[in-house]
């Protein structure tokens, strides 16, 4: 038997789940109406019938596409959270390190990817690499601010507490600072989530098209040169479930794997 | 019964020499901004004593406890404790104003911590000690518990455990139950009562409240712009209580420390 406060949380999710179908719902009619009421033609705007039967009649291409992207984001995130991390711990441990090398990373963030995509295609090639190194240059900062601020976030009390039972920097590091930066590098992780997939789709629009790399960027480029809008807007759906589907993986992490830390974290 | 209490509870000599002296001697912190926390302070600790601080907020009651525990380096002067402790050898125990609880570690793996940081013992060693002193602070059967499933006044007494877990010489207590109510906070007074009259550690105590350190001290310590205006002897009988408080001796005493604060205001 249910009690009164699990009803509640099941109405909780139901009514979520419900506001946000209505929501959409809500699009579609509006998405529909304009098309009716401006005249719109299928090639500037195509109806959500057409984009479904397009997602249908293009749904290999579009599988593959938004599998390689994917996993373009992925191996992209995951390179900028080892890379994040361990400037985090540099940044922690040194105010010089920090000093001399954080505005470079802030320049990474500042610097439109879209300027430099060219650049590194010279440097690494139409490769998988230069894919994951756009999307790392995109992931980067989040992480590394989020990281660097967990980490230098430790209670001074605590740390106190360390010192006073001998530990030094090292096993401060390792048993206080980097558990209490968890719960920041998963807020880290779900904002570059996002932007993995964006980073990688941006990557593909260069890339893509002098290589046999069919990524939905790839594919976005080449139904917009044949005028497939309706194919085109299914692409930008898959692309969407992209990064909600690697926010998703980033939150499940951080309940399962991280969920120790976070926990705590939510519920200080 | 009044007067040093570690005579009345019959200490034996080994049990004396377990214990600390502290003597500060014209111990001095000056921060980088020439601010003077602690002015030329000479204070005597018995072994086995509890002492408070007390004054208003920044006169430097802290800052001479992080100065005990090796926290804090002093500008001049120096903490001689007899016998000799060396830092991180868990003889100085810390009590902070929060909790300060790891929240990702359950009540149990909180006060086995010191042990771990310590290197003391095995694993099953570190359990059973950590489970003893849980149960000295009646905390044996939230030993699973995460710190967002405590209470406050459950998370001050792992805090308090987590401090005695390493069987100190020397307990340091920064204003412990400042952060709560009046109830908890006279409850935890009774259980740091308890504690001290079984191990006798020497005690040094911040608070801003007259009849915590009346209760508590043996002496009183006020304080003024970092320097020890006075020293007060408590005249009250030992074994205390919480209901000390209701003994007409108290009240004149408690006046007395109160007049102290005030003619320093």
């Amino acid at each position: 038997m249910m009690s009164t406060g699990d009803e509640h949380r099941t109405k909780q999710v139901w009514l979520g789940a419900a506001s946000v179908i209505g929501v959409a719902a809500l699009g579609l009619v509006l998405w529909q109406w304009a098309i009716y009421f401006f005249h719109l033609p299928p090639i500037l705007l195509p109806s959500p019938w057409q984009v479904l039967q397009a997602a249908i009649q293009e749904r290999h291409p579009l599988f593959e596409g938004t599998l390689a992207t994917g996993i373009a984001a992925v191996v992209g995130l995951a390179t900028a959270v080892g890379i994040g991390c361990i400037l985090a711990i540099a940044f922690s441990q040194s105010n010089l390190i920090r000093k001399a090398v954080f505005p470079y990373v802030i320049f990474l963030q500042t610097v439109p990817v879209v300027a430099i995509a060219p650049l590194l295609i010279t440097w690494s090639g139409y490769t998988f690499r230069t894919i994951v190194l756009v999307t790392v240059i995109i992931c980067l900062f989040p992480i590394v601010n989020s990281v660097t601020e967990g980490l230098m976030s430790a209670q001074k009390d605590l740390n106190d507490l360390f010192r006073l039972y001998g530990a030094g920097r090292a096993k401060r590091l390792a048993w206080l600072q980097m558990p209490t930066a968890i719960p920041f590098l998963v807020i880290g992780m779900k904002t570059s989530s996002g932007l993995a997939v964006i980073g990688a789709i941006v990557a593909e629009f260069f890339v893509g098209n002098g290589s046999n790399y069919n990524g939905l960027g790839t594919l976005m480029t080449g139904w917009q040169a044949y005028q497939r809008t309706d194919a085109l807007i299914a692409a930008i759906f898959a692309s969407t479930l992209l990064g909600l589907l690697l926010f998703g993986l980033v939150s499940l992490l951080s309940i399962t794997v991280f969920g120790r830390w976070t926990t705590g974290y939510r519920n200080r | 019964m009044s007067g040093n209490p570690a005579k009345s509870l019959k200490m034996n000599q080994a049990d004396d020499a377990a214990r600390f002296s502290i003597r500060c001697n014209d111990l001095s912190v000056q921060f980088a901004n020439n601010f003077v926390a602690v002015d030329h302070v000479q204070l005597d600790i018995e072994a086995g004593h509890i002492s408070v601080l007390i004054g208003p907020s920044g006169c430097g009651k802290t800052t001479i406890l992080r100065l005990i525990a090796g926290l804090q380096t002093p500008s001049t002067g120096n903490v001689d404790l007899r016998p000799n402790s060396t830092a991180g050898d868990g003889q100085i125990a810390f009590v902070f104003q929060q909790p300060s609880l790891l929240p990702w570690r359950t009540a149990m793996e909180n006060v086995i911590l010191p042990l771990e940081l310590l290197g003391r013992g095995d694993a099953k060693d570190r359990h059973n000690q950590a489970m003893q002193t849980l149960a000295s602070v009646d905390l044996a059967d939230s030993h699973d518990r995460l710190p967002h499933q405590l209470s406050g006044g459950m998370k001050m007494r792992v805090s308090l455990a987590r401090a005695l877990v390493t069987e100190p010489s020397v307990l340091l207590l920064d204003e412990p139950f400042a952060a709560l109510d009046d109830m908890l906070r006279s409850q935890l007074g009774e259980l740091l009562l308890r504690l001290w009259q079984e191990r006798l550690f020497t005690t040094v105590m911040v608070t801003h409240n007259i009849a915590e350190a009346c209760v508590m001290a043996h002496q009183i310590h006020v304080m003024r712009e970092g320097q020890i205006e006075q020293s007060i002897e408590n005249p009250l009988p030992w074994p205390r209580s919480e209901t000390l408080r209701r003994r007409p001796e108290f009240g004149d005493f408690y006046g007395r420390v109160g007049d102290a604060l005030r003619d320093d205001a």
